[in-house]
């Protein structure tokens, strides 16, 4: 936190305002991070999510040391956010349903949600500009909480998850093909506390 | 300013602003006329009226533009129902025009074959302008209609669509719509939603007159404000705005400058508010219960009712004309299929049966019809069912897609939003399919309420 930004923190800030119960809880564990080296941001090394930590037989109640990303870990939410980690679940037209495929987005941010136990994070449903206005808004919120319950039966606590949908108000791609209509249609996470 | 407000024109008065107030017309002691009605004198099919240019009776600018404004407004307003065959323009340009209303040429009007002419004048006064019209019987020669305004010159439409509807009434019993307006969301502020990280723009609600004159801003919070629609007063508009994170339902009182939240402090999100014919509750789309289901409140938040009970989607509500029936969205059956239940939860039935179907609207009595947004093919169109016989009429056909029907008042009209001129914008259609009207061309524009 302390690397923020004066715009992550404004950011920060106006993200506490909507999960103001997640802002007033815990501070982020201590894990001591060494400061990125310069030019770490820049590097092409990885821009993908860290390795899982090693599976463990038991859930214990202490977790292990998790294995944290150096550069997430002093990341504002405005860089978290703008180069999520959390990976979109993609859905099919006119459904809410987990493909296999977005089961094995929301195991990986499961697997990050566990690393990252004091995010909290608001899921986005959106959808295509298929289907109406009206009736999408339903729809997104379906979607979002699909996305929700799954990740709550991976062990995440369903505190940590928010839910609002934006049916097809906010395309992330303007275009009006099939492939455009495609990554409409998501669950979308923002992380809007650390 | 002074301002005398006698009933004949008290409901006229619906200029919407919230900075300040404008002065109404104001009719003076009104004229003798012999109320009579003007039928064909080919015998069946509508009357021939003539709408000449008022007569401006003042010489200053502002008076001859009123003049002008007031006249052409009035030919389009009454041309809008098509209660009366209109005499083209160009055709009434041959005819000279009158100097007051004492030196008509009813002789050449009959060679055009006209039934009536509509003759005003406007006088510059102290207080604005006094407005005097006539609507002669051209073979009688007789006033069949005859009304003074007086007041501010600022909104001079205003008094060719009050003349409009005042015609309409006294001639075919009909309430016209001239005086209605219509509320929309739009993006064409091109402002950004605070505290994200994708460029996502922001949506604010929109008043406008009927015919897309005076479009002005309602919201300002730079959020995303949806799904407005007006009381049955026409003094409120209520509306989803995600202003505080989750969307909510807000009620702005246009007028007084107030806000009302009647959803505050409720879990889950509440989209797609509906006013119940009396204007004293709002149904409304909530997911407070874990999926969306559709809930009835007063509109101070008092007195919540949940109406359905589903696993599925149950969505936009809309109230039948005597607030006794709510149809609705639900996808129960797999599909998004619009049902009726009554207001009290019970009798519930199916009455779309298609691949997908969303956005009842229910037509005002004396009309028992649904529009309804019906996906035809890639995209959406717009139809329209008969509840009696449950016969279905389609009023779009692939244009662009169409989307989010809404009734006027006299249900003859139905506003709804078309990509067909490329960008998402507001138009206007007969119920028959005809007159096609584009209302809004600044950026997109997007689910029209019209107000009753």
């Amino acid at each position: 936190m302390k690397r923020m930004s004066s715009n992550g923190a404004v950011a920060a800030l106006m993200l506490c305002s909507l999960t103001i119960a997640a802002c007033s809880g815990k501070k982020p564990p201590v894990a001591r991070p060494m400061p990125p080296p310069p030019g770490a941001a820049a590097g092409a090394s990885s821009t993908r999510p860290p390795a899982p930590p090693e599976p463990v037989a038991e859930p214990t109640i202490v977790p292990p040391e998790p294995i944290r990303d150096e550069r997430i870990n002093a990341a504002s939410l405005i860089d978290l956010n703008t180069n999520s980690p959390l990976k979109p679940a993609y859905f099919d037209l006119d459904s809410s349903e987990l493909s296999s495929e977005a089961q094995r987005a929301l195991n990986e941010n499961s697997t990050l949600l566990k690393q990252y136990a004091n995010w909290t994070v608001t899921i986005e449903g959106h959808c295509d500009e298929r289907g109406t206005a009206e009736y999408n808004l339903a729809l997104g919120e379906r979607r979002a909480v699909a996305a929700r319950a799954y990740l709550v039966s991976l062990g995440i606590s369903a505190d940590r998850l928010r839910t609002v949908s934006y049916g097809k108000e906010f395309p992330f791609d303007p275009g009006h093909d099939d492939a455009a209509y495609a990554k409409n249609r998501r669950a979308h996470f923002v992380i809007t506390a650390k | 300013m002074k301002r005398i407000l006698p009933v004949t024109v008290a409901l006229a008065v619906t200029i919407v602003t919230t900075t300040a107030q404008q002065p109404s017309p104001t009719p003076a002691q009104q004229p003798n006329e012999i109320s009579t009605t003007i039928s064909s004198d080919a015998g069946g099919g509508a009357p021939r009226f003539a709408v000449p240019d008022f007569i401006a009776l003042s010489k200053d600018a502002e008076t001859v533009d009123a003049a002008q404004t007031i006249g052409r407004v009035l030919w389009e307003d009454l041309n809008f129902e098509r209660e009366f065959a209109l005499i083209p323009k160009d055709v009434v340009a041959t005819i000279p025009a009158a100097t007051s209303l004492t030196d008509v040429p009813f002789d050449r009007w009959r060679e055009i074959n006209a039934d009536g002419v509509i003759v005003g004048t406007v006088l510059k006064t102290e207080l604005g302008v006094r407005v005097d019209v006539r609507l002669f019987n051209v073979r009688s020669r007789v006033a069949a209609f005859s009304r003074e305004y007086s007041g501010s010159v600022a909104n001079r439409r205003l008094y060719a669509h009050t003349i409009a509807d005042e015609i309409h009434q006294q001639q075919r019993a009909l309430r016209g719509v001239a005086r209605t307006k219509l509320t929309f969301n739009s993006d064409r502020d091109g402002e950004q939603m605070p505290g994200m990280v994708q460029s996502r723009g922001v949506k604010e609600i929109y008043i406008a007159d009927y015919d897309g004159e005076n479009q002005r801003r309602v919201t300002t919070q730079r959020s995303l404000n949806i799904n407005s629609t007006w009381s049955p007063d026409a003094r409120s508009i209520a509306y989803t705005s995600y202003r505080r994170g989750a969307p909510a339902i807000f009620v702005s009182n246009i007028y007084q400058g107030t806000l009302d939240e009647p959803t505050k402090g409720a879990a889950g999100q509440a989209f797609l508010p509906a006013w119940s014919p009396d204007g004293t509750r709002i149904a409304f789309t909530t997911t407070r219960d874990g999926n969306s289901e559709i809930y009835v409140t007063n509109r101070d938040g008092s007195g919540v009712r949940r109406v359905t009970n589903s696993p599925a989607i149950d969505s936009t509500p809309t109230w039948s004309p005597t607030g006794t029936q709510i149809a609705f969205t639900s996808d129960r059956t797999g599909t998004p299929q619009i049902y009726v239940v009554g207001a009290d939860g019970l009798g519930l039935r199916q009455i779309t049966h298609e691949p997908y179907a969303d956005r009842p609207t229910w037509s005002p009595a004396p009309y028992n019809e649904i529009a309804y947004t019906s996906r035809t093919g890639p995209g959406n169109d717009i139809k329209v069912m008969e509840l009696a016989t449950g016969q279905v009429r389609q009023l779009t056909f692939g244009e662009g897609t169409n989307e989010s029907p809404s009734f006027s008042a006299n249900g003859r009209h139905i506003a709804f939003m078309s990509t067909r001129s490329g960008k998402s914008q507001i138009f206007t259609i007969s119920k028959d399919g005809k007159d096609l009207r584009q209302i809004t061309r600044l950026g997109n524009n997007f689910q029209p309420d019209w107000s009753k």
